[in-house]
C-alpha cells in the first residue's frame, strides 16, 4: 500500500518534470523487476571439491562471446599467484588459497556475482536497469543503463565492472547466471563444464537442504556455515568450505539486506510526499507572515 | 530600496591578468575533457572497478551542490523570512547557485559512461534509489533557478532592446513579451522561490543518503544513518560563508569596498548553524563510538580530524567573535575555512572513506581529472564575470553616496 502510494507520487512528480521538459511519459517503463520467487534457482559451490582447473572461466567467456585463449592454456596455474577479481573481461575467476588443514591441497574458490535475494544494485540503480528475475538471476539492461556506476558503489561483493576504455556504449559487465542459456533449458555454462561437480544447480531451497545434509554427514570436512544462506539477506549462490570463509576471500557482511537502511531513509523522507509538502506549506506560511509584518512596520 | 543600492551591471573591463590565467586553465580542462569523449573515461581518469567514483563525483558534483547552497539559504533569508537588509545578497547567491548547479549537471554528464542517455531518469524511475531522487530534484531545481533568474534578464532588457537593421521591427513586440513575462513572473515567483528551498533541502539531504548503501565499504568514521541530516546541516551552514566569500572576492576583483554592513550581520547567523552541525557530527561519533578509529594513525583519521578541527571548530570559534565579524580579512578567513571544511567533508565521504573490500591499490585523481575539475571551476568564474558585467546582479553603492545610514525596507 505504502509503496503503491509512493509510486503514484513519483508518477505525478515525474509528470510535472516531463511536462516541463516537453517529454511524453507514454513510453515510461515500469519500475525495475524485483521478484523474490519461492522457486528461485541457485548454485551450490563446494570449495572442498573444486580442483582449480579453471574450465569454468573458459566456458563462461565462450558462452558470453568474450575473447578467450584456448582451453589448454587454462591449465596454467601461475595465475593463482595473485588474487583476481571478476571484471569486464572475465565474469568469473577462480582464486587459490592455502588450506589450513592439508597444506598440500590448496583451496580453490570460484568468484562471480552472488545474485543476492535483496540486491543492492537493483535498489541503487538510478534508472532501474537491474532486475531480480523469477529464476533468481540478477540481470542488467543495456537499454536503460546510463553508466553512472552507482551499482559498483553499492554492491557489497564488489562485483559489477565497467568498460572504462570504451568511449561509446560502455557496458556494466557481470555474471548474468547464463540467463539466455537457462531460458532454453540449458545449464549455466560453468555448471555444465565443471568436471568434478563442484557446482550444483537447482532450486535454492533444495540446495540449502543438500548443503545442510553434507555438513551433517561430513562434520570434519566442512565448517558449519553455508555462505550465502543468510549473508546480506541471502544470495542465490551458496558456498561450502572446510575453513573460515574470511580466510578464503569472502567479506564478513552480516545478515541484513544491503539496501535496507538506505531504502527506509529514502522512503521516510518521502513518506506519501507528506514531509516535502508540509515543508512547502510551512515556508509559504512564514513568507506570508513576515511579509505582512514588514508591511505593518512600514505603515507605522 | 534606495536608488543607490539597486543591482546594476558593474562597470569594469573584462580582461585582467587573472582572467587570462583562468582562460588558460579552462582551455586545458577542455582538452582533457575531449579525450574523455573520444577514448573513454579510462583514458583520462584513474577510476577502475575498485574505485568507480572519484574526483568528478566527489568534487564537481557532491561538493558543487553543497557549495551552491548559498542560493537557497539566502533565498530563504531574503525572500521567505523577508529580511530586507539582506536583499542585496540574494541575486549574487542566486547567480552562483544557477551556475554552480549548471556545472554540477555538466559534471554528471561527463562522468556517466553513457552521457547520451542522461535523460533516462526522466522516463525510467526507480523510487528506491537515492541517486534517482537526487537526479530528479537537481533537474527540477536547475529549472527553478533559471526561472528565478529570469527577472534579472527582463530587468536588463525592458526599455533596452535596440536591435539594428532589418530586425528593428522586432523591438516593440519583444519589449511587450518581456513586460508580460515580467508581470507574470512578479505574481508567481514566490511559488518558485519556495519550491527552490524545498527541492534544495530534499536533494542536499539525499546526497548524503547516496553513500549509505555502500555499507561497510565506507569507513565507519563517516558511515552513519544520519548522513542525510549531516549533509543538510553542513549545506545550510556553508551557504552564508560562501556568499561572504564570493562577495569579498568580487569586491577585490572589481576594486570596491567590501559590503561589511551586510556581510557582518550575515556572519552572525553562521555560528549557530555551524554549531548545530558540529553537535550532530560529534554526537553521532560518540553514540556510535567511532572515536576509537581516531587512535589509529592513518589517512582516514587524519582527514577526519582536519575536517572537524580546521573546517568546523576553528571557524566556529572565529564566527563567535565580534572582532572577526567586523574585520574583513578575518571574516574572509573564517568563511574560507567553513568552505574548506565542507569541501573536505564531501571529498572524505565520497573518496577517502570509500574502501572497497578487494582493492589493488588506492585511488588518487589523475592529472587529467584534476585538469577537468579545475577547468570547470575556471569556466564558472569567467561566466560569472561576464554576467555581473552585463546584468544587474551585484548591488554596489553609488560612488556619489557615502552610505552609513540604515536601509529602508521594501516588502
Amino acid at each position: 500500500m505504502k509503496k503503491q502510494n509512493r509510486r503514484n507520487f513519483l508518477k505525478t512528480a515525474g509528470l510535472i518534470t516531463a511536462a516541463a521538459t516537453g517529454l511524453s511519459v507514454k513510453s515510461a517503463k515500469a519500475a525495475p523487476k524485483n521478484i523474490l520467487s519461492e522457486d528461485r534457482l541457485g548454485v551450490l559451490v563446494d570449495t572442498t571439491v573444486c580442483i582449480g582447473c579453471r574450465n569454468c572461466e573458459w566456458a563462461c567467456k565462450t558462452a558470453h562471446n568474450l575473447p578467450t585463449e584456448s582451453i589448454e592454456n587454462y591449465e596454467d596455474k601461475s595465475v593463482f599467484k595473485n588474487m583476481r577479481r571478476p571484471d569486464e573481461t572475465a565474469l568469473t575467476v577462480v582464486n587459490q588459497y592455502e588450506n589450513e588443514k592439508y597444506s598440500n591441497l590448496p583451496v580453490n574458490v570460484k568468484v562471480q556475482c552472488m545474485h543476492c535475494d535483496h540486491p543492492a544494485c537493483v535498489s541503487a540503480c538510478i534508472v532501474g536497469a537491474f532486475s531480480k528475475n523469477e529464476n533468481g538471476a540478477v540481470t542488467w539492461d543495456t537499454d536503460k543503463c546510463i553508466g553512472c556506476r552507482y551499482c559498483m558503489v553499492a554492491c557489497p561483493f564488489q562485483v559489477p565492472s565497467f568498460q572504462y576504455d570504451k568511449a561509446l556504449n560502455p557496458k556494466i559487465m557481470k555474471c548474468d547466471f547464463c540467463i539466455e542459456r537457462t531460458k532454453n533449458g540449458k545449464l549455466p555454462a560453468c555448471v555444465e563444464i565443471c568436471p568434478v561437480e563442484a557446482l550444483t544447480y537447482g532450486p535454492r531451497n533444495e540446495l540449502i537442504k543438500i548443503a545442510r545434509e553434507k555438513i551433517k554427514s561430513n562434520p570434519d570436512r566442512y565448517i558449519k556455515q553455508i555462505y550465502g544462506e543468510n549473508e546480506v539477506g541471502g544470495t542465490s549462490w551458496l558456498y561450502l568450505a572446510g575453513q573460515n570463509f574470511k580466510g578464503i576471500g569472502f567479506p564478513n557482511l552480516g545478515t541484513k539486506p544491503a539496501p535496507g537502511v538506505s531504502e527506509s531513509i529514502q522512503h521516510g523522507i518521502f513518506a506519501y510526499f507528506v514531509p516535502p509538502a508540509s515543508l512547502y506549506a510551512l515556508l509559504g506560511g512564514i513568507m506570508w507572515l513576515t511579509k505582512r509584518r514588514n508591511e505593518n512596520e512600514e505603515e507605522e | 530600496m534606495h536608488e543607490h543600492l539597486r543591482p546594476s551591471p558593474l562597470k569594469h573591463k573584462f580582461f585582467t591578468p587573472g582572467v587570462i590565467v583562468l582562460a588558460v586553465l579552462a582551455l586545458n580542462g577542455l582538452v582533457f575533457l575531449s579525450a574523455r569523449f573520444f577514448f573513454g573515461i579510462g583514458s583520462v581518469t584513474n577510476l577502475n572497478n575498485q574505485y568507480p567514483w572519484g574526483l568528478w563525483i566527489g568534487v564537481d558534483v557532491a561538493a558543487g551542490v553543497a557549495l551552491a547552497a548559498g542560493g537557497f539559504t539566502s533565498a530563504a533569508l531574503g525572500h521567505i523570512m523577508h529580511r530586507g537588509r539582506f536583499h542585496s545578497i540574494v541575486r549574487p547567491a542566486l547567480l552562483t547557485a544557477m551556475l554552480g548547479y549548471t556545472f554540477v549537471a555538466i559534471g554528471v554528464f561527463v562522468d556517466i559512461g553513457r552521457w547520451y542517455y542522461i535523460w533516462h531518469p526522466l522516463l525510467m524511475w526507480n523510487g528506491n534509489s537515492a541517486l534517482f531522487e537526487v537526479g530528479i530534484c537537481v533537474m527540477m531545481y536547475v529549472t527553478v533557478l533559471y526561472i528565478e533568474f529570469l527577472p534579472v534578464v527582463t530587468e536588463r532588457f525592458i526599455g533596452n532592446i535596440r536591435l539594428k537593421g532589418i530586425l528593428t521591427f522586432l523591438n516593440k513586440p519583444a519589449e511587450k513579451i518581456l513586460i508580460i513575462l515580467d508581470n507574470a513572473l512578479g505574481k508567481t515567483i514566490f511559488i518558485f522561490i519556495i519550491l527552490g528551498v524545498v527541492l534544495s533541502t530534499l536533494h542536499q539531504s539525499s546526497l548524503g543518503t547516496l553513500m549509505i548503501i555502500a555499507g561497510p565499504k565506507m569507513h565507519p568514521l563517516w558511515q552513519t544513518p544520519i548522513l542525510p541530516l549531516l549533509f543538510l546541516l553542513s549545506a545550510i551552514s556553508v551557504g552564508f560563508p560562501m556568499v561572504i566569500f564570493e562577495s569579498m572576492l568580487a569586491s577585490r576583483s572589481f576594486k570596491t569596498k567590501p559590503e561589511m554592513d551586510v556581510l557582518s550581520p550575515l556572519g552572525y547567523t553562521v555560528a549557530p548553524l555551524l554549531g548545530l552541525y558540529l553537535a550532530f557530527k560529534l554526537g553521532d561519533m560518540f553514540i556510535r563510538e567511532t572515536f576509537v578509529y581516531l587512535n589509529e594513525f592513518n589517512t582516514a583519521s587524519i582527514m577526519f580530524t582536519i575536517e572537524i578541527v580546521v573546517g568546523i571548530v576553528i571557524p566556529l570559534r572565529m564566527f563567535l567573535s565580534k572582532k572577526v565579524l567586523q574585520t574583513p580579512s578575518l571574516l574572509f578567513t573564517a568563511s574560507t575555512l567553513v568552505i574548506f571544511g565542507v569541501l573536505l567533508n564531501r571529498i572524505n565521504n565520497f573518496i577517502v572513506a570509500y574502501t572497497p573490500p578487494y582493492s589493488f591499490g588506492s585511488y588518487f585523481p589523475s592529472f587529467g581529472e584534476i585538469s577537468v575539475t579545475v577547468g570547470f571551476f575556471a569556466l564558472l568564474v569567467l561566466i560569472y564575470r561576464v554576467i555581473v558585467l552585463n546584468f544587474p546582479v551585484i548591488s554596489r553603492p553609488d560612488e556619489s553616496f557615502i552610505i552609513k545610514t540604515k536601509y529602508t525596507i521594501k516588502g
